[in-house]
Order: C-alpha cells, then structure tokens, then sequence
C-alpha cells in the first residue's frame, strides 16, 4: 500500500511536469493555455474548499475574492495609475486584501447557515462584480465595463515569462512559463491546506461544520473561527486573481460573474468536499471538460458525415447531463473526504 | 458542608433570581443555585420544568431576563459559550451532540482547543512548538479516553459508538477542556441498571479529581445515591432544595411527582 502510494505520487509528479510539453507537441498551444486556467481553477478550488469542505459554510459568491486579487494586480501594475509593482509584491498585496475582503462577507453572516449564507454570499459577489462595474465615476478607478488593460506581464525577477525560452532544445513559450509559475503555487496552496486540515485550526473548523453549538459550548470561538476560514479561503481566491490579471494583461468586471461562482463551487461539490485530490481532479475536470467538449462537431463529422446539433449548444447539454448524473451516482464527489462519505453512507 | 460554604460566599457556582421567558412562556421564574467545589449537585423535576433552559442559562447558551450568575467569584458573561468554556464550565447534552464524523479521539482533541495556543502561523509552519502542542493533545487526549474507559475505541468513528460509550466520550471531550464544574444532563438517560452503576462510579471519580458535578437525571432513586444536594424545579420555579433526604421529603416535591392529593 505505501509503495503503491509512492507510486502513484511519483507518477503524478512526471506527469504534471511533461504535460505541457506533452500538450504543446501534440495539441498546440491552445491546449496548453487550457491547462494554464485549469491551474488557475485548482487554485480557487482549493480556497473555496477550505469554506465550504473544512468550515461547511456554503459560499456562492467566492469569485469575489477572485476580482479583488485581479483588480488589485491589475490596479498596482498598468498604466492605469502608472503603478509597476513587482509580483513578489503584488500577490501578497492581492492575497491580503482578499482576506480582508473575506472578514467583509464574513462579519454580516456570522449568524447565519445554509441557505440564508448562500444567499447573502451570492449577493456579496455581485457587489463587489457591480462595484467594480461602476468605479468609474466620478473618480475613475476601475476604468468601469471597459476593464483595465495593457497590465504588466508576468515575470519573476529576471525570467520573463512571456519569452520563449530554450532549455536544451527544448522551445519553453509563454504558455509553458506560465503553467510552471501557476503549478509552484497550486504546490504551495496543497501543502497550506494540508498544514492547515491536519492542525488544530483545521479541527476546529471540522468541530463547526459537525455541530456549530457543541463546538462553542467546548470553547471553540466559533465566530473568529468562521472569520479566519472566510480570510484564509478568500488569499487562495486573491493569489489566483492576481496571476490571472497577469497572465491575460487585461481585467475587466464580466470575468467575474456568479457563474463562476457556481462553476468553482460545483468543481469542489464534484470532486469531493473536504478533500484536496478530489477538489484539485474536480477543478481539473471541470475545467478542461467543456473545452474537450467543443470537439463535439468534429465527432458528429466523423460518425454522421455532418453536423447534426450544433456544438456550442451541444455541448452545454452534455456538459449539463455530465453534472446532473454525477451527483445522482456519486453524491458525495469524485474523491470524497473520509467525514463526507460517512454522511453519505451513514444509513447503508 | 457545601451548604455552609455557599452561603459563606465560598460558591463555586452561585445564580440568583434567574428568570427566563420565551415569547408567552414562562421557562424559568426567579430560580437560585448555589453549589459549592467538590460536590455533586441534582437538578430534577418533572419534564418540561426548565431543567435544560436552566442550564442552556449556565454555559451562555442563553442569556437570561432577570438573575444573575457568578463562577468563581466573578460574573458569567451570559450568552457566549465559548466564554462560559473557558472559564471552566464544560457540558453534556441532553440528546447526545458529538462531531459524529469524526473520530473519538478528534473528539476529545477537540476538547483540547481551548487550553491549547497553535494559530494560523504555527499550522502553516508546522513549529517545533505546534508539534509538540499536537502530540501533547493527543496524549492528553488518549488519557481522557482511558479514564473514562473506551480507549479502545480511539480510532473509531464517534457517531458509531454504542449509546453508552457515546455518553462517555462527551463527558471525556467536556473533560478535555478542563473544567472546574462538569454540567451534565442526563447522563443516565436510556441506560440499564449497571450502566448507570458504572456511570456513577465515573461521575464520583470525576468528583474526587476535583471537578464539581451538576447533573439533570430522572431517576430520583439514582440521584439521591449520588447528590449531596439536589434542587427541584417544576414549571421553572424552585420549589425545594436540600439534601436528597429532605428534598425527596418535601410535600411539594410529592405533589409535583405524584400529584396533589398524594402528599
């Protein structure tokens, strides 16, 4: 069993590490910015995870977070204000903000569960997106619908990412210095949630998702524990805001819509609560899911010698009926942490 | 002896007047307790006496209309338990409230939270410090379970517990927080005769270690063994309080039980 495990970590390791090379011979380029976003999505994933999976405080606007560490990179670094940050600034900057942003949403919901929380956490969301929309007058900040462009790419002291690169003959573009930048800090945001699930905070948290009443009468001060889960979740959203601004070198408030609120929170339901291989597999699948689904033409082609339905259609039924089958046959996600599928089992 | 002591100001726990009222319904009307450390206090009464408001009231689960409480010396600060916890009242509940998909001893590390430091830092460094606070809790806690006999059980998932050992793993998990007065209610309930022997002999070693006892019970005969005083409250007032002697002597404590006419 342990060296299996080995197995399996090492494998995991040489395939992250060949993918994008594997990807970028094979598929080309457009593949390989996918996975860039698939990255980007593991990393929201895994701060939406330690909300909802660890505290069990459902939060349908997470994406906030997400715009705040955006906007914050994009607002330090363009010519928007003729600010040039550094990134060993800026992402700090973005996840500190979040977190702050965090114990915003968090303070008016303390007393709430459930349904009630997803409610007040969604409209938190759209404030912040319709905020971000009319900023713009009558001191523009935000530069309103329009966004914010020309940012600053992405480069980390002296590697710039977006020159292509040879490493022993081996052409290293963009797409490729990119996904190396977002692996380091999905790497870093699994080994905090791993620090952070087995500590005493982490227990805590679990204490409050199990019975928030209990867990107080133990001691447990459940509404600066609460705070600390929404700040913590909110840094994860923050960091991954801040690289998306960079990486597409323009922000503007439709990025952040309550779709994908519900799409980052579908990916941890999906890959299973609690869990960080199931949250990062959902994210993963989630994410690349619909993109393979655009060969849904070229399939129909091949089978029926024309396009029957149209893809773009098509392929949001499939990717629906994908979902709504999944949480009929495997309720408690993909990966489920050991807590979740006891719950689900519990009568079995 | 607890009774002198109390009315000396030597209290360990002392409420006065408290009242209590939800919406129409009066729960708890000018009700007073005092006991003392070292000791073993009953609350009984007919259901529906506001034996569980009265303890909802006393580990800050509710705050109350009129009253006052005073733990050691100094006021409870009403409706936050978390506070209430720390400064030394631990509970049981009624209808047993674990964390049912964690494992027992998480439970009881759990119980741990409040007397232990590691924050956010500490976690995401993993220190020396964290690390040994971690296993100093999980040795405290494996501790717990031994003393209340299901160390056994360590490993298994709380809510799959028997009755019984469900019943003891709260009262280890309350133990873990290091109270000065274990507030149970009813501990006893749906247990067989040597269950309740048993639990008897944990409630007085609990005693004997030196953490005061307060428990809510049906069973009369079964608290009268075990109190050194009892209170009785029936429709949210006190209607006697004493040694279980006097009080199971008591006419309004017959009538209460038995109905009017019986005493």
């Amino acid at each position: 069993m342990n060296a299996r495990a080995r197995f399996i970590n090492w494998g995991a390791a040489v395939l992250v590490l060949v993918l994008p090379f594997a990807t970028h011979a094979l598929l080309g380029q457009g593949w390989v910015r996918i996975l860039d976003f698939a990255l980007l999505y593991v990393l929201l994933a895994l701060g939406l995870n330690i909300v909802v999976g660890y505290a069990g405080l459902l939060d349908l606007g997470y994406v906030a977070f997400f715009a705040v560490g955006a906007y914050c990179y994009a607002l330090l670094a363009s010519p928007q204000f003729e600010l040039h940050w550094p990134l060993w600034a800026l992402l700090p900057m973005g996840a500190l903000l979040a977190a702050c942003f965090g114990v915003l949403l968090g303070t008016p919901t303390l007393g709430l569960r459930g349904d009630y929380l997803a409610i007040v956490t969604l409209g938190f969301g759209e404030i912040i997106r319709i905020f971000l929309n009319n900023l713009n007058a009558p001191v523009n900040i935000t530069n309103g619908p329009q966004g914010v462009n020309l940012i600053d790419p992405l480069h980390v002291g002296p590697w710039f990412l977006e020159q292509t690169y040879h490493v022993g003959g081996i052409e290293i573009p963009l797409v490729i210095n990119v996904y190396f930048l977002f692996l380091a800090a999905v790497g870093l945001a699994i080994r905090l949630s791993q620090r952070l699930e087995g500590s005493r905070i982490g227990r805590a948290w679990a204490a409050i998702r199990e019975d928030e009443l209990a867990a107080a009468s133990m001691g447990l001060n459940t509404r600066n524990l609460k705070l600390l889960a929404f700040a913590m979740g909110a840094t994860f959203g923050g960091v991954s805001g801040g690289l998306f601004a960079g990486f597409q070198g323009f922000v503007s408030p439709e990025s952040f819509t309550l779709q994908e609120s519900v799409m980052i929170l579908c990916m941890v339901v999906l890959g299973g609560m609690g869990n960080i291989a199931g949250v990062v597999l959902g994210a993963v699948l989630l994410s690349v899911l619909p993109e393979a689904l655009r060969g849904l033409g070229g399939l129909q082609e091949f089978l029926f010698g024309k396009v029957w339905v149209d893809p773009s259609n098509l392929r949001l039924l499939v990717f629906g009926i994908a979902l709504v089958l999944m949480m009929l046959l495997r309720p408690e996600g993909l990966l489920p942490a050991r807590a979740r599928q006891r719950e689900f089992h519990e009568s079995q | 002896m607890s009774r002198s002591e109390a009315s000396q100001g030597g209290a360990l726990l002392e409420a006065v007047g408290v009242g209590k009222r939800f919406g129409g319904l009066r729960a708890l009307h000018d009700v007073s307790l005092a006991l003392g450390e070292g000791t073993i206090t009953g609350l009984i009464g007919p259901n529906g006496a506001g034996k569980t408001t009265f303890f909802n009231v006393l580990t800050g689960i509710y705050k109350p209309d009129t009253g006052t409480v005073h733990f050691a010396g100094a006021p409870l600060p009403a409706g936050r338990p978390h506070a209430v916890a720390e400064r030394g009242i631990a509970r049981t509940f009624q209808n047993i409230r674990l964390f049912p998909n964690m494992t027992v001893l998480e439970n009881v590390m759990v119980g741990r939270h409040v007397r232990t430091q590691a924050g956010v830092l500490g976690a995401v460094f993993k220190t020396a410090a964290t690390r040994r606070e971690e296993a100093a809790i999980a040795a405290s806690a494996r501790g717990l379970l031994d003393y209340v006999g299901i160390a056994g059980q360590a490993q298994r998932v709380a809510g799959t517990l028997s009755y019984g050992d469900q019943r003891r793993l709260e009262i280890a998990r309350a133990l873990a927080t290091e109270p000065r007065l274990l507030a149970l209610d009813e501990p006893a309930a749906g247990m067989n005769a040597a269950e309740r022997m048993r639990l008897a002999d944990l409630v007085r070693r609990v005693r004997d270690d030196g953490t005061a006892i307060l428990l809510i019970e049906h069973d009369v005969k079964w608290v009268a063994r075990l109190c050194d005083r009892i209170t009785v409250l029936d429709y949210g007032e006190r209607i006697a309080e004493g040694s279980p002697q006097e009080v199971l002597a008591h006419p309004k404590v017959i009538e209460a039980y038995l109905g009017r006419g019986a005493a």
